[in-house]
């Protein structure tokens, strides 16, 4: 007979083990399809390392693709600490974005460092106040959070979309359906085409740890995450501290969508996330709700997702093929979360 | 224009919401009952996409429609399996479950898909989905136009809305997957098989989100694109709140946001100029209102299965 309970005996090389054996079996599995669709596994994982890593525009691309994933994902965690289950990271993302572009195409003969540090803060208030409405209806009556920050998503890409095809549309784009690119002012500055977006992520890396684990409010928020109770018990202002952190998790999420406008896309778009809020959805989780993880998790996601863009230019096999290879790595992850969590003992009957 | 051709244009549009709505009425249909076992399957886009591809491309292989709509019912189950062994047996995040579904779902429609572009549907498929006027019932002034002139994938829609419905209000095993949903343990301890239920509601969620995906890649379209259901997972996502997780509710719900898919189009002929990205906002900006009153008036009714998105271990009761 089986019997299942809790683990607590894991020491962090099992741990490594543990997931090392998740992705090698992930990758045996995609290779099988791989293989099945009359492709050699082997020669496409090599290209995917190398089109990631294998050169100075490949790993420049992967740490521009972490970068954004970082952010978003540092912001979901706040929520998720809380077990606020914010998953309107992608209408935050744009959300934040347009709010940031509102001044960078209206206001762009300020000062640059003035406008760009204008811009972070519209952002993060336009993402912010964006998780805000679900947030005051969660605390208020209860209504579900998850549902509720997924139909927020939506809302802000028709938004976006509509500002694009219609009011904000260009009038010098030759009838194409696109945003005026932001004025030079209006750009994050770089070095070696890599923006000060990475700055950025790093230093809130280094805060958000700090944050989270060496702070009275870092602290709050996950007793409140604990029991809600137990906070109220021990005299937090509750409804406060939840306040504060959507906004804190929006607001990041609302960055990230500033750092894609300004320093990758130069200007606003559909375009301006692509799922990049619900891939950090993944990577928050995968990453534990620890900043130091999710940097980690972010920077081998975007290696895939780069890797997935390179075998499609060199193999010319779809990007698609990518896809299903993050799909089945995730599953197999997320199945050996299992394994860390619990262990299996077998019995013989009649004990 | 006048009285008479705005009534005809009037059901020339209903009409056509009708058919706009059931690949959203399958999907809805299949994410209620998943829903109604406590898991929420966010991967409907995913399962979707799996069961409009699998249906097409064995459309064109068998030139056989029982054979592709079965290919993609399971096609999409085989989605929803990997969902339910990773949430119920594993128990995984839910969330976090179903967006890795949608993910590898796309991969999967996009990796097919890529030799399928352009491709159209068999005649002899083709065939089977015209509209056939239901006798009687399809001669009653406007109604009978606007609902019982369809091909025969909206018929079967139609008894399966009222035949989950019954299921699910008024039969014993209804009954016990409502429990399911509700309160696990109560469930378990009752003697209810809570992880089977699971399971076979997952699977055969799945098996409807395949075949909406395969209206629309062999009745709706009916030829291949890329990216074919274009967000309509989401919008049932969506929908499954809006009805509060009732299939009678369903029906009337898909109609009405299958409309709204195609509203500016018909409203382009009256110059009114309201731009279809606003309209297509009002899906979402109904089921915030539906899903903020229900929390406000407290009803029981409406609201989502208690144990909806929170795994069920035995061992930690």
């Amino acid at each position: 007979m089986l019997r299942i309970s809790k683990r607590t005996d894991l020491t962090k090389k099992q741990y490594i083990q543990l997931r090392l054996a998740a992705v090698i079996m992930a990758l045996f599995t995609s290779g099988i399809f791989i293989l099945i669709m009359g492709q050699n596994p082997a020669a496409i994982y090599f290209a995917m390392l190398q089109g990631a890593f294998g050169s100075f525009y490949g790993l420049r691309e992967t740490i521009i693709m972490t970068i954004p994933l970082v952010i978003t994902s540092l912001g979901i965690s706040t929520a998720f600490k809380m077990k606020f289950w914010n998953i309107g990271a992608e209408g935050q993302i744009y959300m934040g974005a347009f709010a940031a572009s509102y001044f960078a195409l209206n206001h762009h003969d300020m000062p640059k460092p003035f406008l760009l540090l204008v811009m972070a803060a519209a952002s993060i208030a336009g993402g912010g106040l964006w998780a805000l409405i679900p947030g005051f209806f969660k605390a208020r009556f209860g209504t579900n959070e998850t549902l509720f920050t997924l139909m927020m998503n939506y809302i802000a890409i028709k938004w976006i979309t509509y500002l694009q095809y219609g009011p904000w549309k260009d009038p010098n784009a030759k009838g194409f359906p696109i945003i005026a690119a932001f004025k030079e002012t209006a750009i994050l500055p770089g070095f070696m085409g890599i923006h000060i977006g990475l700055i950025i992520a790093l230093a809130l890396v280094a805060l958000m740890h700090i944050f989270m684990y060496h702070t009275k409010k870092g602290y709050e928020i996950s007793v409140i995450g604990e029991s809600e109770n137990t906070a109220r018990y021990a005299g937090m202002n509750v409804k406060k501290i939840i306040v504060a952190a959507i906004l804190l998790s929006g607001g990041l999420c609302g960055l990230a969508g500033m750092i894609q406008a300004s320093g990758v896309h130069g200007t606003l778009s559909v375009d301006v996330s692509g799922g990049i809020g619900y891939t950090a959805i993944i990577t928050t989780w995968l990453g534990q709700l620890s900043p130091a993880l999710i940097m980690l998790v972010s920077f081998l996601f975007a290696a895939l997702v780069q890797g997935g863009s390179y075998i499609q230019t060199v193999f010319q096999i779809p990007q698609a093929a990518a896809s299903i290879l993050q799909g089945m790595i995730l599953f197999f992850v997320l199945g050996s979360e299992f394994f860390i969590q619990y262990k299996i003992n077998f019995k013989k009957e009649g004990i | 224009m006048d009285a008479a051709s705005l009534a005809a244009y009037a059901a020339l549009f209903l009409t056509a919401a009708v058919k706009a709505g059931t690949p959203l009425l399958y999907a809805t249909l299949g994410e209620t009952i998943t829903e109604r076992s406590g898991n929420l399957n966010l991967g409907v886009e995913g399962m979707m996409l799996m069961g409009a591809v699998a249906g097409f491309q064995f459309g064109l292989i068998t030139r056989n429609p029982l054979f592709a709509l079965t290919a993609a019912m399971l096609a999409a189950s085989l989605g929803s399996l990997i969902f339910a062994f990773l949430t119920v047996t594993l128990r995984a995040n839910q969330v976090v479950s179903g967006l890795s579904l949608t993910i590898f779902g796309a991969g999967i429609a996009g990796f097919i898909g890529q030799k399928l572009s352009g491709q159209v549907v068999p005649a002899s498929v083709k065939a089977w989905f015209y509209p056939v006027k239901i006798p009687l019932l399809g001669d009653i002034p406007g109604i009978g136009q606007i609902l019982f002139n369809h091909d025969i994938l909206i018929y079967l829609s139609y008894m399966l809305a009222i035949g989950l419905g019954i299921y699910l209000f008024n039969t014993r095993k209804g009954l016990n997957l409502r429990a399911v949903g509700e309160n696990p343990a109560a469930a378990d301890a009752a003697g209810i098989g809570v992880s089977l239920y699971k399971y076979v509601h997952i699977l055969a969620g799945g098996a409807l989100c395949g075949l909406g995906g395969a209206y629309l890649s062999l009745v709706y379209v009916p030829a291949w694109q890329e990216n074919i259901t274009a967000g309509r997972g989401w919008i049932a996502v969506a929908l499954v709140i809006f009805v509060a997780w009732n299939p009678y509710k369903a029906l009337l719900g898909a109609f009405f946001f299958g409309g709204l898919d195609i509203l500016g189009l018909y409203l382009q002929k009256f110059d009114i100029k309201v731009s279809q990205y606003i309209i297509n906002m009002l899906p979402y900006i109904v089921t915030i209102l539906v899903l903020v009153f229900t929390s406000i008036k407290k009803s029981k009714e409406n609201a989502p299965p208690k144990a909806l998105g929170v795994p069920y271990f035995r061992e930690d009761r």
